[in-house]
């Protein structure tokens, strides 16, 4: 490629970026008007759909959330106890297990496992109800698909993300204790009392305050992927990959920039 | 317009139209940088049926998305009950859009709703009634479309023919004054088609609903149109009443009619250049 192609080719992916990130912020602040005003204009966002979406995205993702998060915590004790023999400071594996599953890997597991199974699984429903024509005929019946399809999604995994990052948190800390409990020879009791001891209610907090952050960014880019769906079956293929891949990099990079700012 | 030179006296007189429910003018739209429609113009009266007639490519499809205000004119206006689209507010979409009813070509039914659920839809959305009576009017319209008994089917488990039905009985549900049909006839065997033909018929007896009908089937438009428009390469051929459209001396209208295919004729240096245009070293 010569130099001008490339430039072009740099200069046209950015505009692609910066015209994406636009719709994102768009579809966010029409979801926000649909939640805050559409009842006052007889189009609310109906419970029942959100019910439906906290369920998908939340409670059935609940037993996946602490599979991972448990062997999560089992990891971070065994490499903890490992890497702290050297010091002779293996008890010091409590503090350092709960500060960082709290501030950190409880919401970025609970975070990537929502963006795996809801993110893609959001973005192929969408995406197909645009190819079948369906997205259309809710805009011919005057019923948009902002209020009725991204609104309840969004503020679905805006609330839910949380309750898993907490489930996360609780789970990856048991795993952490189990193991620490057997190979430290101290009783679980003794494990979570040092971890409390040591964890202040900003820590979890940072962890929370992530997964809002982290929630809707799920939401909208499996929502705006959804809606950019065209040419047929590979087009919704590509979509659902696209979603996933692109929330779990936006999930990466948001991460570092909040864990700078939130926890030096 | 070429239908006013072969008007017949059995076709509604464009004299005596009545007040205008769809009128387009100088429509123009493309896609990046192809055009897709030029010039159109469309005039629909009132409880008249309108079959907007061309073969694949032809901009029909295109134009039936700027009627339903799905896409914004490039140039030129569409005005349905006398409003500009391009001037209305989303508040005014939004009431215009509630005396619409649009069945899709593929039925767009939402794939997770039972067809009564499906039916009743625009009903839960836009007005207040109780659960019976929703459940009962989409009943009353599943009946008008013969589908009674199929209410608690998936679409999934309809068949293309049944899938319009129900389509046709959610675009009905709110009793519109305007009723879009997107290729009523395709994929169908020709009698569940010649049956769907009837049902549009009956619907405009029955309801006065004025009616415009997108389609490439000949026989269908035939049968069901008051009025016929031919669209070709983006351009309106012929417009007005069906024996008008069917005694048309325009070439490519009787070409449409009869099935003929189009010659093509090439210029041999634009053919060559074409072939090699976008090649290195020629």
């Amino acid at each position: 490629m010569s130099a001008v192609g490339f430039i072009e080719a740099a200069g046209r992916r950015t505009l692609g970026g910066v015209a994406e990130a636009g719709y994102l912020f768009m579809l966010f602040a029409e979801s926000l008007y649909w939640l805050l005003v559409g009842p006052f204009i007889r189009q609310p966002v109906r419970l029942p759909n959100l019910f439906a979406e906290m369920m998908r995205i939340g409670a059935l993702a609940v037993p996946i959330v602490f599979l991972l998060s448990f062997a999560n915590g089992v990891i971070m004790a065994i490499q903890g106890i490992a890497t702290l023999k050297e010091f002779d400071a293996e008890s010091q594996v409590v503090p350092g297990i709960a500060y960082s599953v709290t501030r950190e890997f409880g919401v970025l597991i609970a975070a990537i496992v929502v963006a795996g199974r809801s993110g893609s699984a959001v973005a192929a429903r969408i995406g197909s109800m645009q190819l079948s024509q369906e997205i259309d005929a809710l805009r011919v019946m005057g019923v948009e698909p902002v209020r009725y399809l991204v609104a309840p999604i969004l503020l679905a995994t805006l609330t839910m993300l949380p309750v898993l990052t907490i489930l996360a948190d609780a789970a990856a800390m048991l795993g952490g204790g189990l193991y620490s409990s057997f190979v430290l020879h101290i009783s679980l009791t003794t494990f979570f009392e040092r971890a409390f001891e040591v964890l202040v209610p900003y820590d979890v907090v940072q962890g929370l305050i992530k997964s809002v952050v982290f929630g809707g960014l799920i939401a909208l880019i499996a929502c705006s992927n959804g809606f950019s769906v065209v040419g047929g079956a590979e087009g919704l293929g590509r979509a659902t990959t696209r979603s996933v891949v692109l929330s779990i990099a936006a999930i990466v990079v948001a991460d570092m920039i909040f864990t700078y700012f939130l926890t030096r | 317009m070429t239908g006013a030179r072969t008007e017949r006296a059995d076709a509604v007189p464009a004299a005596a139209a009545p007040p205008a429910v769809v009128r387009v003018r100088g429509l123009d739209a493309s896609y990046d940088e192809r055009r897709v429609l030029e010039g159109v113009d469309l005039d629909v009266g009132e409880g008249e049926i309108m079959v907007v007639m061309g073969g694949s490519g032809s901009g029909k499809s295109t134009l039936l998305r700027h009627l339903l205000a799905l896409n914004r004119p490039a140039r030129g206006s569409v005005e349905i009950f006398g409003r500009d689209l391009a001037g209305l507010s989303g508040r005014e979409l939004y009431a215009l859009r509630r005396r619409m009813g649009v069945a899709f070509q593929g039925g767009a039914l939402f794939n997770s709703l039972t067809v009564e659920d499906n039916v009743a839809f625009p009903l839960r959305e836009h007005t207040r009634l109780d659960d019976n009576t929703v459940r009962i009017m989409a009943r009353m319209k599943l009946e008008v479309v013969g589908l009674a008994g199929f209410e608690k089917l998936m679409p999934a488990q309809l068949s293309g023919g049944m899938i319009k039905r129900a389509a046709l009985a959610r675009a009905i549900i709110m009793d519109p004054a305007l009723l879009f049909f997107d290729e009523p006839s395709a994929g169908l065997d020709p009698v569940v088609s010649a049956g769907l033909d009837e049902l549009i018929l009956r619907l405009r007896d029955t309801m006065g609903v004025t009616v415009i009908v997108v389609t490439h089937e000949l026989d269908s438009a035939f049968r069901i149109a008051d009025r016929i428009t031919v669209l070709d390469q983006g351009r309106v051929l012929v417009s007005g009443a069906k024996e008008a459209v069917r005694n048309s001396s325009h070439p490519r209208v009787q070409n449409l009619l009869h099935r003929r295919i189009e010659e093509v004729r090439v210029n041999a240096d634009e053919y060559l250049r074409r072939l090699t245009d976008d090649l290195a070293g020629l």
